[in-house]
């Protein structure tokens, strides 16, 4: 089926209008002169100006990315073990408790988490900062990373890794030869994932965070509760053009991944 | 030796992270509050006999004296439910138009309603604060086309809550409805509609029933997390708004009552229990359906 009806082509319009309107206002009066956030003054980038001269921005910024860099990679390490756990570890002692562990924090709200590992880290005496966010962020991003990793797992055609071991590999050698290059896509996806719900995440790092630390989110959140404000227009701008771009390589550069194999295989058909 | 290994690390990971915690939310639910940092008695020091002899149930008590929070889960529940209603009827003509688009479209469309999900959740519902407001876009584009003589108070209402809700979780709703209708035998429609079926009629009867797996998909998606929703109210919502998870954060944070809020969060997690279990049943269903 493949004809869009009139009825199919508006509900696409607006659905797109209303998911990128918003946004693009966002962007527009970033470039607003006026502090008054919907009387247009002219053009102007002072509130980019205004924001890079913030400290206490790029302090929660720099907070940001190390906690967002260090808790994607551990919980890929983790994810991608318990994915590979769950697919083929077998049967094991807790094996449905260890499901359930990895499937409940993808649908737990955050305020429980958040309080949780709150009490937690209070109850065994652990000073608040930059490590409590991390294991927090690690925790719940890691459940994310194992999905991701997991579905690919179970599509992945186990003879490949027989054959290794067949052929004398050891168990460690057939995973780093064979199986990890097969799933690393799923693995990146999974690490990205992990990245970017560490980035957005503020309900868990309000909970976690002590005094020394800062995030941006946290930084964002008590500038906006008191209304708009052009310099968190310019730092959306920032984050939004960060994103577009990111996403788009990725997509141009996995099309370009296919065409390339597809290339490589009609070119090697030629050949036999 | 290795296999165990590779099983016990993540495994602790999650039981000391996750589950321990929980525990610990769950005991502290269960102790007085006290004037003290940490602001609660502890529970568990003299033993375990003696700790069940201490147990008491008067934070949950509480809870029910207080119509506040009877209210809060009242109107989370409601809130979460309209929402996901209003996703369903905006995501799903979006997810049918996406299947019987043209194939070199797709790509494209699908990459369109992912990217919003890759910006920051803060910036997005902080967006509409700026539309929303009394002297905000939409009322500017209403006051000038002539609907309306005067702003509407939308911002810090629930219809603002509702329109924050809908626009985040959009494509939680979309990608499973799509990938359902995406599967779908195109075929069968032709058939329904050789035996004489109406276009119309053709859709209820095959298409909806055929894509109800995504449905239930996309409905719980949306409403597991808007009912413990935290920064949709806060920020578009007003001081009428009762949402339980800003309730649990402010008894946390500005009242300072560590037992009732855990007492709050062990309730809402008793509440979520049923529509998780009831998510994870078809998601099994469809996997064990495609095997």
């Amino acid at each position: 089926m493949s004809r869009l009806s009139p009825f199919n082509v508006v509900s696409l319009t607006l659905g797109f209008v209303f998911l990128y309107v918003p946004m693009l206002i966002l962007v527009i009066y970033s470039f607003n002169a006026s502090k008054l956030v919907t009387v247009w003054a002219g053009l102007s980038t002072k509130w980019y100006g205004e924001l890079l001269s913030n400290e206490a921005f790029l302090d929660a910024a720099w907070v940001t990315l190390r906690v967002a860099v260090i808790s994607s990679t551990i919980a890929t390490v983790l994810g991608t073990m318990a994915a590979y756990v769950l697919v083929r570890g077998g049967r094991f002692f807790g094996r449905t408790l260890f499901s359930g562990m990895i499937y409940a924090p993808l649908v737990m709200p955050e305020v429980i988490t958040g309080l949780s590992l709150l009490l937690l880290f209070i109850g065994i005496g652990l000073d608040r900062g930059v490590l409590t966010i991390v294991l927090a962020h690690t925790t719940f991003s890691m459940c994310f990373v194992s999905v991701v990793v997991s579905s690919r797992l179970m599509t992945f055609d186990r003879s490949l890794e027989e054959a290794a071991l067949d052929l004398g590999a050891s168990p460690l050698d057939s995973f780093r030869l064979v199986t990890l290059p097969i799933i690393a896509p799923a693995v990146i996806s999974g690490w990205l994932l992990a990245f970017t719900l560490s980035l957005d995440d503020l309900v868990i790092a309000s909970f976690t965070s002590g005094p020394s630390a800062t995030t941006l989110p946290m930084k964002i959140w008590s500038s906006v509760r008191l209304g708009v404000s052009p310099e968190i227009n310019a730092l959306s701008t920032i984050m939004i053009g960060l994103v577009t771009v990111g996403v788009i390589t990725a997509s141009l550069s996995t099309k370009h991944a296919a065409l390339r194999a597809k290339r490589d295989e009609q070119a090697a058909t030629r050949a036999t | 030796m290795r296999r165990a290994a590779l099983i016990s690390v993540p495994y602790i990971w999650l039981l000391a992270l996750f589950l321990i915690p929980f525990l610990v939310v769950f005991k502290i639910s269960l102790s007085d509050i006290a004037l003290a940092i940490p602001p609660y008695t502890p529970t568990m020091r003299d033993g375990f006999w003696n700790m069940l002899s201490q147990l008491d149930f008067e934070n949950f008590i509480f809870l029910t004296e207080d119509d506040l929070y009877w209210k809060a889960y009242v109107s989370s529940l409601q809130i979460a439910l309209i929402s996901t209603v209003l996703t369903l009827m905006v995501g799903y003509p979006m997810a049918y138009a996406m299947a019987r688009a043209p194939d070199q479209w797709r790509p494209t469309l699908l990459m369109l309603v992912i990217l919003p999900f890759w910006t920051s959740f803060l910036i997005r519902v902080y967006a509409w604060v700026g539309i929303l407001s009394n002297e905000g876009f939409l009322n500017q584009f209403l006051l000038w086309v002539g609907v309306i003589g005067e702003p509407l108070t939308i911002l810090n209402t629930n219809t603002a809550v509702y329109i924050g809700i809908v626009y985040t979780y959009l494509p939680f709703m979309i990608l499973p409805i799509y990938s359902a209708l995406d599967r779908l035998d195109g075929s069968l429609i032709e058939a329904a509609e050789d035996l004489g079926c109406s276009r119309l009629k053709a859709f209820w009867l095959v298409t909806v029933p055929l894509s109800k797996n995504g449905i239930i998909a996309g409905c719980f998606l949306v409403f597991i997390p808007a009912l413990g929703e935290f920064v949709i109210p806060s920020l578009l919502g007003g001081s009428s708004t009762l949402m339980i998870g800003k309730v649990l954060f402010e008894e946390f944070f500005s009242n300072r009552d560590w037992p009732v809020a855990s007492a709050v969060a062990v309730i809402l997690l008793l509440i979520l229990i049923v529509p998780i279990v009831l998510f994870q049943r078809n998601e099994q269903r469809q996997a064990e359906a495609e095997t």
